[in-house]
């Protein structure tokens, strides 16, 4: 296999969630010479980018997008470090939580995939983190956004909660908020003071990437 | 085991022996921004909708939830019992987190309720048991706990045990009038989540001879045929103990399902309810072609 046909079979076969043949193409790319960077943005994201879309069509369905998005981490793991090595600008780091008092995690998940996919580093918390979990990670990892994740109305109200706990830390600076989940509204994400908002997980992408080059944007002095 | 809800004026007995019950969930804002507004501006039209749906799709019971954001929870449940009350005399089942909430609806309830829920951490089970024991109601318990829904159906059991404890020794409720949610999980995010539930509903059954229930439509979350999925996820787990569940009554797939679970099971003595529910769907339909045949015949 020449270096395009590698590339065009690891497109294949993260779509359909194959994390071995995925594992096996990207080290015969690497092998072939294929750069890191060239496997991850001609092959890994175009694909996972073809699964968000074909998910929100409702051509996917959940399962499908759960096994794409653990093919593409196997790869991710590879990838990384070499990544790292590159130097090439990381899109961000994304910390990313179910609130305290809830357990949904299907929606979460499928956003940490799309997140993943479009290449931010995700560190996901899990599920019914309180507060000052949430804090605590904050200050180890230092992430470029955090996201609460909600899906009853019960639990909503727990936005509310990690952001005084965030201006208590004294972090409501130092980090991006966003919010989501089921019954999340715009118009609640505002009520809470959170960052942003999205309803769906590829907007969450997009929402995403725009908070954080607004945010560099503005660190950059004129 | 039996556990018996009331209205004003009608009984509903829920059973290993009784017909399966059927609790109706659409009175529910969640996901609904329309819905939302109108409960935010204080217009509960929508409720009425809902009740009507319900009650004609063949709920047994009815759960009112009245969970809007930033609006006032307690007030809403308080008015929406009522209101449900007035319209029909199915038992209710009354849904929330909010404790206050809670002991609004509870209040305005007449009759012996089923108070939809709590979970096993012991701070929940201090704040909403003495309500369910003030009022003389009965509780769906779901047992998790703090960080953790335990996919292992022993550790579910043995937090339903913990619950038990505490509702029947510190709180005397009587052990009837506790109702375990043992959690059905979606198999599109793990394709053993099915069994998984239905172990755990056996080991309630065996165990403690309880009434179980579940969110009928959180098992087929994400896939497609949903109401495949969830008529043959409920008519398994009504063999596996289950005694009720938590539905749209709206989907005749998965209520027919269970009448004829009810039969096979030995609950529909002489196959009455089904033979019933049969002849009002020939006549509706018999009438709804005598109306088209009426409606195509030129008038003079």
């Amino acid at each position: 296999m020449n270096g395009q046909d590698i590339l065009k079979a690891l497109y294949d076969e993260t779509l359909v969630g194959n994390a071995p043949r995925v594992l096996e193409l990207t080290a015969q790319g690497l092998e072939s010479g294929l750069g890191p960077d060239a496997l991850l943005f001609e092959a890994l994201i175009p694909s996972l980018e073809e699964v968000g879309a074909r998910f929100e069509r409702g051509d996917f369905f959940v399962p499908e997008m759960l096994i794409a998005g653990r093919a593409m981490s196997g790869a991710l793991d590879v990838l990384r470090p070499l990544l790292a090595d590159t130097g090439a600008e990381t899109v961000g780091t994304f910390l990313m939580g179910t609130v305290k008092g809830d357990v949904h995690d299907i929606g979460k998940n499928l956003v940490n995939i799309m997140l993943e996919g479009a290449g931010f580093q995700v560190i996901d918390l899990g599920v019914q983190v309180s507060p000052e979990k949430f804090i605590a990670a904050i200050e180890e990892h230092k992430p470029d956004i955090v996201g609460f994740s909600a899906f009853l109305t019960t639990t909503m109200p727990m936005f509310k909660a990690n952001m005084n706990a965030l201006e208590k830390a004294g972090l409501r600076d130092k980090v991006i908020v966003m919010v989501g989940g089921a019954p999340v509204t715009q118009e609640y994400a505002d009520a809470v003071g959170a960052d942003g908002y999205a309803a769906d997980a590829s907007t969450a992408v997009r929402r995403a990437k725009d908070l954080i080059a607004r945010k560099r944007a503005a660190a950059v002095p004129a | 085991m039996h556990t018996v809800v009331r209205s004003a004026t009608k009984e509903l007995v829920i059973g290993p022996d009784q017909p399966f019950c059927i609790i109706g969930e659409r009175i529910n804002p969640t996901g609904r921004p329309k819905f939302q507004e109108e409960l935010r501006a204080g217009n509960l039209a929508r409720v009425e909708e809902d009740v009507r749906a319900q009650v004609a799709g063949g709920a047994m019971m009815l759960d009112v939830n009245m969970g809007v954001p930033l609006a006032d929870e307690a007030e809403l449940l308080a008015r929406a019992v009522k209101l449900v009350q007035s319209m029909t005399d199915l038992p209710l089942c009354i849904d929330s987190s909010v404790v206050e909430a809670l002991d609004a609806g509870l209040a305005a309830y007449e009759g012996k309720a089923l108070v939809n829920s709590v979970t096993g951490e012991q701070d929940r089970l201090d704040a909403i048991l003495p309500l369910v024991k003030r009022y003389g109601a009965a509780v769906i318990a779901l047992p998790n706990e703090e960080d953790e829904i335990p996919e292992d159906p022993r550790k579910r059991l043995e937090i339903t045990k913990k619950i038990v404890g505490v509702a029947t020794e510190k709180y005397g409720i009587p052990i009837e009038d506790i109702i375990i949610d043992p959690l059905a999980m979606p198999v599109g995010a793990n394709h053993e989540y099915g069994k998984l539930t239905m172990e755990a509903i056996s080991l309630i059954r065996d165990e403690f001879d309880l009434n179980t229930t579940l969110g009928a439509g959180n098992v087929s979350f994400g896939m497609p045929g949903r109401h495949t999925l969830g008529s043959t996820f409920l008519t398994m787990a009504m063999h596996a103990g289950l005694t009720t569940a938590i539905m749209d009554a709206r989907t005749p797939q998965m209520v027919d399902a269970i009448k004829a679970a009810d039969l096979m099971m030995g609950n529909d003595p002489w196959g009455a309810n089904w033979i019933s529910a049969f002849r009002a769907k020939q006549k509706a339909q018999a009438e709804a072609e005598a109306a088209a045949a009426a409606a195509a015949q030129p008038t003079t």
